[in-house]
């Protein structure tokens, strides 16, 4: 059977075997030397009919426990916010979905044209001036900033709060060493990074990454925080929650040099952590240093607006080894999705949906009534409770009762075993808080 | 068209959220938003017709041909999509517990089992976001490798052929790059190679077949030169697709290979990405892989994350599900036979060029493999018809252009890859345009130069937009273009279509 | 307006497509018409910082087209004196005029013997037509 992707038949095979002057589609591997052929089928499992392949399919999907099937408290840096119906019904058309970067731009204007409003989007959220279209995600965009940091100040110190996203400090560790960095972390005080001790390593850094919310829901100084950098010409760089820059002041206006996030929260499934997008945002002195693509609008042949793929001679294609980055694939389609969806919030949505989140998150402390492990704290959408016992057994006994409680921070912080991270969103209501402080109870949390 | 910004009235929106009555808690005055974003203000109406309108200035893989060289742009089944969408995949958070995840988790470990197989190498990490973070990763596992063997070693050698994104990693990850030449007949120089070798050269990355789409003729010598040095092998799998159970990289002797599954495995490019860039590697540099990969343990899956040597974590999580998933289904479909894929990839491939070599000129004539390099620098000498100009006209004749001026050592260069999911007919439309036009330069350069004259927009102007960069909508002091010239009619049809 | 094809006699030249005109212990740097041409219509000049150092045969700054981007090379060592801000602010003005207007930057020179070095226009003509 000819697989059902393939369209060629026997006998184009053989008219074009014979336009091409070859007796077999074996003679065109005549460059491969005999040694390195394979003599053997590969060793996958048969093929799937269409109706087998979804049935298959189907049958995995059924063994994992999304979110429909349990009540989830869980955030810890991707969020089970809304995504509306219209981000699906955008994405899902073949143009945008099956075109390749835009590179021949009289053929693409609809993606680069969208590219350049979620770089506007971008710039309006966070208050830079800047955007690219996109990177992996909000961990590498942090490794990124630090690649411009780097560049921009000659500095080969990186320092970074601990209470960052673990996963963001992970990957920034793991690039540094290569681009020639040394990285510091600076320990939160009681859940949040104190100033001062931020200045004292800040000194001869490249640059100073904070989390505003950070990885514990509670608010930042951020402006104290960038202003501990600027002092000492170390770049702020703020990794900043979407969803939050309706009602959390923008850091573009407390003086960071870089924004950097996650998207996903702004129009992304959850999809067991990916492909998300990451935003990437800069003062305009940065433009030259910024990775990966940007659009610029300009006019064509005739005086029409158009869009064009620029600044290109930053990237990897152009400046090869010298490039600001090897990114090239990036996550456009996400990126979109979180146009499409900052779109339908509008400004008015995004500052309700914050406030939303705010106010249940508020309302989940208070039902609870555990005690707090940063009770001094604001905090946005997720805050942190003891449960008197290791939260994961807590995890555990709540599962079994269909509700997720939420993350246990001992996973990445010692000495937090019985702390749990509990994210609200807007998907949450009252009555569904109400239930899970019901079964924390049980569980004798 | 307008912007979005341009179509925004105060007071509408899109968006419905529910509500509750609840007090809310203070802000701090200096962490509080006092000035909101200006984001779009559009009814659903409004934001749907937007976007749709966009998606008519767009051409993807569904608009028609898109034989953009070394990109692979096959066709996307859309059961792929409609199984991505499962409410297991799609809602499912990669922080659930292991015992709710194990249809996810076997997924991955049941990819990881076919990569391994595909490249014929050992063990694999999912976790890379694309190619070029593959390649990064795979230079970052070749540093921990001689650094726990104490040796220090400087230098990657890299084809003068070579993606760009394969230096750029080079210097990411702390190396030094040492180009070397191709010879007469596209292989990699093995009389340069040899000279640039020592104990000083971690390694060497190779796309094979080539960029210019040709299998290297003396791979096996190739990977002797660098072994017997001690150094390693990374296998850039960007033109996997013309070997996928043929011949395998690890056969070859690399030690890292990457994937493209965007390219390879028909993730949608969805006009820039998403993609994935898994890397599988030889067992000797198992211990260093990225954390977490997919572990089985009899029935059950489980991430580990127990590997003292890992260079640590190149994104979040396991990596890019959602790509996982639809590359899976894709392999699936095909099963063992996933070897006709790359044979239909071939013979295409070899039939387009059959077609079109006479008009244009071909740098290196021997049989290509799933795509190949034509010059119009004939074009250029005899009408003063660019590349450019070639793949311009293309647009007018209803096919997107293949790659350009790419590799770097060909003038002029054409780079076109059909794919295995084209039909007969299609390549022979497009032959016939790509002919047409090579004669449309002897008769009328001038029409090759206009063009498109038949896209929504023409020629764009990017010494403007690298001149003054504007780079995002500036509301009150945007410049006002919603009144745009009228659209010229086509000066004419183009012929042969 | 592009520049028609020019070596003048009055500069010196540098292998790698620069020139120099040399006046006392100072001399002016540039790109030639070629290295112009080759590049296409300048879109950013990356100027060394003025009082920085420059040596003979290494990049000193980067000029750039939509497509393209090079390292601009010392014909001669020095320290940098002045910076060309009407390149920096419209670059073309290197493809209108680049032996004139065009200029990139003048240095105060460390090691005038170097400019015995550098070719004439005609032995970078020579040059020229054996690329």
């Amino acid at each position: 059977m000819t697989p059902r992707y393939l369209p060629l038949t026997e006998a184009d095979r053989d008219e074009m075997l014979g336009a091409i002057g070859a007796g077999s589609v074996e003679a065109l591997f005549v460059d491969v030397p005999e040694s390195l052929r394979m003599r053997r089928p590969l060793a996958l499992e048969r093929a799937l009919s269409e109706p087998e392949l979804v049935a298959h399919l189907r049958g995995l999907a059924e063994r994992n426990t999304h979110t429909g099937a349990e009540l989830s408290f869980l955030g810890a840096g991707v969020y089970d916010h809304y995504v509306p119906a219209v981000v699906d019904a955008i994405l899902s058309r073949g143009e945008f979905l099956t075109a390749y970067t835009p590179y021949q731009p009289e053929v693409s204007q609809g993606v680069l044209q969208a590219i350049f409003e979620y770089q506007t989007a971008i710039c309006e959220l966070t208050g830079m001036q800047v955007s690219n279209a996109s990177g992996y995600d909000g961990t590498t965009v942090a490794a990124d900033a630090c690649y411009v940091a780097k560049h921009v100040t000659g500095r080969a110190k990186v320092v970074v709060a601990e209470a960052v996203n673990p996963q963001v400090r992970q990957v920034v560790k793991t690039y540094a060493p290569g681009f020639g960095l040394e990285v510091v972390e600076v320990p939160h005080r009681d859940g949040v990074t104190d100033p001062n001790e931020l200045g004292q390593v800040a000194r001869d850094a490249a640059c100073v990454i904070f989390q505003q919310p950070n990885f514990f829901g509670c608010l930042e100084p951020a402006p104290e925080l960038a202003a501990a950098a600027n002092e000492h010409d170390a770049l702020a760089v703020a990794h900043v929650d979407p969803v939050s820059l309706g009602v959390l002041e923008a850091p573009g206006h407390y003086g960071c040099a870089l924004a950097i996030g996650e998207g996903q929260a702004a129009g992304n499934a959850l999809a067991y952590g990916g492909p998300h997008y990451g935003f990437l945002a800069a003062r305009e002195d940065y433009i030259r240093r910024m990775p990966g693509r940007i659009v610029g609008e300009t006019t064509d042949v005739h005086g029409r607006r158009g869009y064009v793929l620029t600044l290109q001679t930053r990237e990897q294609h152009i400046r090869r080894e010298k490039a600001t980055s090897n990114i090239t694939t990036n996550q456009t389609l996400l990126a979109l999705g979180g146009l499409v969806y900052l779109t339908w919030l509008g400004p008015q949505g995004l500052r309700e949906l914050g406030e939303t989140c705010t106010a249940l998150a508020a309302y989940a402390k208070q039902q609870l009534g555990l005690p707090l492990s940063f009770p001094d704290r604001t905090t946005f959408k997720e805050f942190v409770v003891r449960v008197g016992r290791p939260a994961r057994e807590v995890v555990a006994a709540a599962r079994e009762r269909g509700v997720h409680p939420g993350y246990a921070l001992g996973r990445d912080y010692a000495g937090l075993d019985d702390a749990l991270l509990v994210c609200v969103t807007e998907k949450r209501s009252p009555a569904e808080i109400d239930r899970l402080a019901d079964v924390l109870a049980e569980v004798g949390a | 068209m307008k912007l979005i910004f341009e179509k925004s009235r105060p007071g509408r929106r899109a968006s419905s959220l529910p509500r509750y009555d609840l007090p809310e808690p203070e802000i701090a005055a200096d962490l509080r938003r006092e000035t909101p974003p200006r984001l779009p203000e559009v009814s659903e109406p409004e934001l749907v017709r937007h976007f749709t309108e966009l998606t008519s200035r767009n051409y993807g893989v569904d608009t028609g041909f898109y034989p953009l060289g070394s990109c692979t742009m096959k066709h996307n089944p859309r059961v792929n999509e409609r199984i991505v969408d499962l409410p297991g995949f799609r809602d499912l958070h990669p922080l659930q517990e292991e015992d709710g995840a194990q249809g996810a988790l076997e997924l991955m470990w049941r990819l990881q089992e076919i990569l391994a197989e595909v490249a014929g190498l050992d063990a694999v990490s999912l976790q890379p976001a694309a190619g070029s973070q593959g390649e990064l990763t795979g230079l970052m596992l070749m540093r921990a490798y001689f650094a726990e063997r104490g040796e220090r070693r400087r230098k990657v050698v890299i084809p003068d052929t070579a993606h760009g994104t394969n230096p750029a990693s080079v210097t990411m990850a702390g190396y030094e790059v040492v180009s070397v030449r191709t010879d007469p007949r596209g292989n990699v120089d093995l009389g340069d190679l040899r000279g640039k070798v020592d104990a000083e050269t971690a390694g060497l990355m190779l796309t094979n077949p080539s960029t210019l789409g040709l299998f290297d003729e003396g791979i096996e010598e190739v990977a002797r030169i660098f072994h017997d040095a001690g150094a390693l092998l990374y296998y850039d799998g960007a033109n996997l697709n013309a070997v996928c159970g043929i011949s395998r990289p690890g056969d070859m002797g690399f030690d890292i290979v990457h994937f493209n599954l965007h390219k390879t495995f028909s993730q949608p490019h969805g006009g820039g990405g998403p993609g994935a860039g898994p890397i599988a590697v030889r067992g000797v540099l198992e211990p260093f892989l990225p954390v977490p990969t997919v572990a089985r343990d009899a029935d059950r899956f489980r991430y580990e994350y127990d590997r003292p040597r890992t260079i640590g974590r190149v994104r979040a999580f396991g990596g890019p599900f959602g790509v996982f998933v639809r590359s899976y289904a894709y392999i699936r479909a095909f099963g063992p036979e996933l070897r006709e894929m790359s044979e239909a990839a071939v013979l295409n491939a070899n039939y387009l060029l059959a077609r079109l070599k006479d008009a244009y000129e071909l740098p290196f004539d021997r049989l290509c493999m799933h795509e190949f390099v034509l010059s119009a620098r004939n074009l250029k000498r005899e009408h003063g018809v660019t590349a450019l100009d070639v793949a311009k006209r293309l647009i007018d004749h209803g096919f997107h252009p293949p790659t350009i001026y790419f590799p770097l050592i060909v003038p002029e260069a054409l780079m076109i890859e059909p794919t295995e999911t084209e039909p007969k007919e299609t390549l022979d439309a497009f032959a016939e345009a790509m002919l047409d036009i090579a004669r449309e330069a002897a008769e009328d350069p001038d029409a090759l130069r206009r063009a498109p004259t038949r896209a929504v927009v023409g020629r764009l102007d990017e010494v403007k937009a690298a001149k003054r960069a504007v780079v995002r909508y500036a509301f009150e002091d945007h410049p006002d273009l919603s009144e745009e010239p009228a659209r010229p009619v086509a000066a004419e049809a183009p012929k042969g279509v | 307006m592009a520049a028609t094809e020019s070596y003048p006699d009055d500069v010196k030249y540098h292998p790698e497509h620069d020139w120099a005109r040399v006046e006392g212990g100072e001399a002016t740097l540039g790109i030639t018409w070629y290295a112009q041409d080759a590049l296409g219509e300048l879109v950013h000049f990356e100027p060394p910082e003025e009082g920085a150092t420059v040596t003979k045969d290494q990049s000193y700054g980067e000029v750039e087209s939509v497509k393209a981007v090079s390292d601009v090379i010392a014909p001669l060592s020095g320290d940098v004196v002045a910076v060309n801000r009407a390149v920096v602010d419209a670059p073309e003005t290197v493809n209108e005029d680049p032996y004139g207007d065009g200029w990139l930057i003048r240095i105060r020179l460390t090691n005038p013997q170097e400019v015995g070095d550098l070719l004439n226009a005609g032995a970078y003509r020579e040059l020229l037509a054996g690329l």
